[in-house]
Order: structure tokens, then C-alpha cells, then sequence
């Protein structure tokens, strides 16, 4: 599995050292997060190697969720070398997903 | 728990689908609010049901839910919130629950009131439409609930009980939601305050925003004969499809959906196996 589960502590060595990022935060309560779930596992495989596909819970690490604003989950949040650059906010298809990430690559 | 079918809306169209799919031996679990807060419970005479004359319409939807329950249909109360088909099955988010099937009919009633200024900018960022989704996030904030149904009132008693400082407005007329990068504050009526988040709970989602893609006509959802939509195992029935809002139409609408969403599980099913 390619998905890394990222704390606070690591999350910004990780995202800075990545061309192409996408963090999806949830929670463990958050029915919506649960159905969106299979999707982001899906996209991590699917771009092993040319994107890091991350998970961030909000309930572990609410300073990460504080500092991106996420105000509503699931929330995706993508980066280019650690700065924000796009994100969806809701369940969407995995095509609302790849589409960002196709035209970035 | 999976589904053959599962039902937005326990309306006339709603229960009549659910009754039709049980009628083909298939499972289905309609997903509504309470009776009391469907339109047609406060009409207080409906005389043109076929039939059955003289009946209030707290009445008819009594028989209706009754028929549809003893049909052996699973009833859930819960507002949709969102959805998504993955690997031929339609999952649904219900507030913070998720439940999933083969087909669906949405049978939701009409979506009264416009959308806010504001509303639409803000969302993600302040908006929410869903309390115990979103609540979490907002502990030891303030926050403004704009309720339009009973369950609202819940709803805001639970941002309460987990800390939230809750200003609540009981079916505003006119709102404006405004701030910076996220909400700030909330106008109701006259009255601002200040708030982090502003959480909407109406009694109905507009179809276009629980289906992304779906087609509509002047806010109603296209269908054919079949009560089919553009989307792959989506039926619709009542009044979310048009005129006229009156109850022997959903019926007869409900029963097209109920068999025609029966039948496309049916056929999944077969070709699963």
C-alpha cells in the first residue's frame, strides 16, 4: 500500500520533499471520509512512484487541520512541493481527483 | 447492511417505489424525515386521490408508510447528504452514516428556497450542511444554525452538547453569509453575529447537489418513461421530476421508479453472479 498516514511532526518534510502531493483529511466519524476512502487507497496505487498519496486524521493532528483551514470532511488538499494549490472539499468521484493531478503531473 | 434499493424520500413517490420494489422480491430501505414534516401532512383535505376521497393528508401518508412497512420495506430517518457510485453500487451518505445498493430512486419533494449569498463561496470554508459531520470541527467555536425543519433543532442541541456555541435562527427568511479566506459572520433577518461556521439544515438537498451531473429542466430532474435519469441506476419520482405536485401522480410515478430501480438491480445482480 502506498498511502502514507502523515503526523504533524513529518508532514512538512514530506510534502516539501514531494513534486506532487495529495492529502486527504478525515475522520473516524465522518460517514462521507469513510466513502471516499476506497478512492484515495485506489489513486495511491494508481500513481505509486509520481505522487505521495496521504491521509491526515483530524482528531490525531487538529494543528495540521488548523493551519489548512479544513472546516468540512473529507477534505483533499493538493501541493506542489508543499505549497497549496488546489482542493476539494466533499465526496467527489475519483475523476474530480485525477483531474487535478493529470494536468499537474 | 446492502441494498437491492434504496429510496431518498418517504413521501407518496418514495413509499410507493419502495411498495413496487418489494412487489418484485427485492430489497429496499427508504430514507426519509419524519412524516410529520413532508408538505402533505398539513394539507388538510386531498380530494382528488382515486378512490379515496375525504382523507387528510396526515391520513393518506399514514396508509402509504403502513402499506410500504408491512410490504416488508426498512425505513431509516436521516437526511442524504451526498452520494457516489463505485463498482456498479450506489454508496449514500446519511449525516455521518454511510448505506449502499444497487439502484436508487430519488423521490426527495421539491427543494424549497434559494441558496444564500454566500452560501455557495463559503462552503468547505464555514458551510456545512450537516451538524454531526462537521461538528467536530467547530468545538469551543462559535457557530450559527439556520434550522428549517423540527430536526434541526436537534441537530443544534448536539453542537451544543459537544461545545459549540450556537446561535440559532429558527427558519430565516433572507440570510447573508460573509467573510474573508473562511466565514466570519452570519445576517439573518436583520440580526449579525459573529461565527466560524454556519450550519444550513433544510429538509431537502437540491438533486444537483446530492448528484453532480445530474440533468435537469429548470431545477426539475430529467427522466424518461422509466422514470430513469442520466445517470446509471438513478430513478426519480414525484415531485423533484415536475408538475404536477399532487399525490396520484407520485404514486403513479413511485410505482414506474420502484419497478423500473427493481429491475436494474435484478439484472446487476445477475450479471454478478
Amino acid at each position: 500500500m502506498a498511502i502514507k498516514h502523515l503526523k504533524t511532526a513529518e508532514f512538512e518534510a514530506a510534502v516539501e520533499a514531494a513534486p506532487l502531493a495529495m492529502v486527504d483529511f478525515w475522520a473516524s466519524w465522518c460517514g462521507p471520509c469513510k466513502m471516499l476512502s476506497p478512492t484515495v487507497e485506489a489513486l495511491a496505487e494508481q500513481y505509486e512512484g509520481k505522487v505521495l498519496v496521504a491521509k491526515v486524521n483530524v482528531d490525531e493532528e487538529p494543528e495540521l487541520a488548523r493551519a489548512f483551514g479544513v472546516m468540512s470532511i473529507p477534505t483533499v488538499v493538493f501541493l506542489k512541493n508543499g505549497r497549496e494549490f488546489d482542493r476539494k472539499v466533499g465526496l467527489m468521484p475519483a475523476g474530480a481527483f485525477t483531474a487535478v493531478l493529470d494536468s499537474n503531473l | 447492511m446492502s441494498y437491492d434499493v434504496l429510496v431518498i424520500g418517504g413521501g407518496p413517490a418514495g413509499l410507493s417505489a419502495a411498495l413496487n420494489v418489494r412487489a418484485r422480491g427485492r430489497s429496499v430501505l427508504v430514507v426519509s424525515n419524519p412524516l410529520e414534516e413532508n408538505p402533505l401532512w398539513r394539507a388538510e383535505k386531498v380530494d382528488n386521490h382515486l378512490g379515496m376521497p375525504d382523507l387528510s393528508g396526515a391520513e393518506l401518508l399514514k396508509y402509504f408508510r403502513r402499506h410500504a412497512e408491512e410490504a416488508g420495506a426498512a425505513f431509516l430517518e436521516g437526511k442524504v447528504l451526498n452520494t457516489v457510485r463505485m463498482d456498479e453500487t450506489w454508496y449514500v451518505g446519511i449525516g455521518s452514516d454511510m448505506e449502499n445498493a444497487r439502484a436508487l430512486v430519488l423521490a426527495g419533494g421539491v427543494a424549497r428556497g434559494k441558496k444564500y449569498p454566500g452560501e455557495e463561496e463559503f462552503l468547505g470554508r464555514g458551510v456545512s450542511y450537516c451538524a454531526t459531520c462537521d461538528g467536530m470541527l467547530y468545538r469551543n467555536r462559535p457557530v450559527a444554525v439556520l434550522g428549517f425543519s423540527d430536526t434541526a433543532k436537534k441537530e443544534a442541541d448536539f453542537l451544543s452538547g459537544i461545545g459549540c456555541d450556537v446561535t440559532y435562527f429558527d427558519r430565516p427568511r433572507s440570510c447573508t453569509i460573509s467573510g474573508g479566506k473562511t466565514v466570519e459572520q452570519v445576517t439573518c433577518d436583520g440580526e449579525t453575529v459573529r461565527v466560524d461556521g454556519v450550519f444550513l439544515l433544510r429538509p431537502t438537498m437540491a438533486p444537483t447537489d446530492l448528484f453532480p451531473g445530474l440533468a435537469v429542466d429548470k431545477g426539475y430532474v430529467t427522466v424518461d418513461r422509466k422514470m430513469a435519469t442520466n445517470l446509471s441506476g438513478v430513478f426519480a419520482a414525484g415531485d423533484c421530476t415536475g408538475g404536477p405536485l399532487q399525490v396520484s401522480k407520485a404514486v403513479g410515478e413511485g410505482l414506474i421508479a420502484g419497478q423500473s430501480a427493481a429491475a436494474f438491480a435484478a439484472e446487476l445482480a445477475r450479471k454478478s453472479q
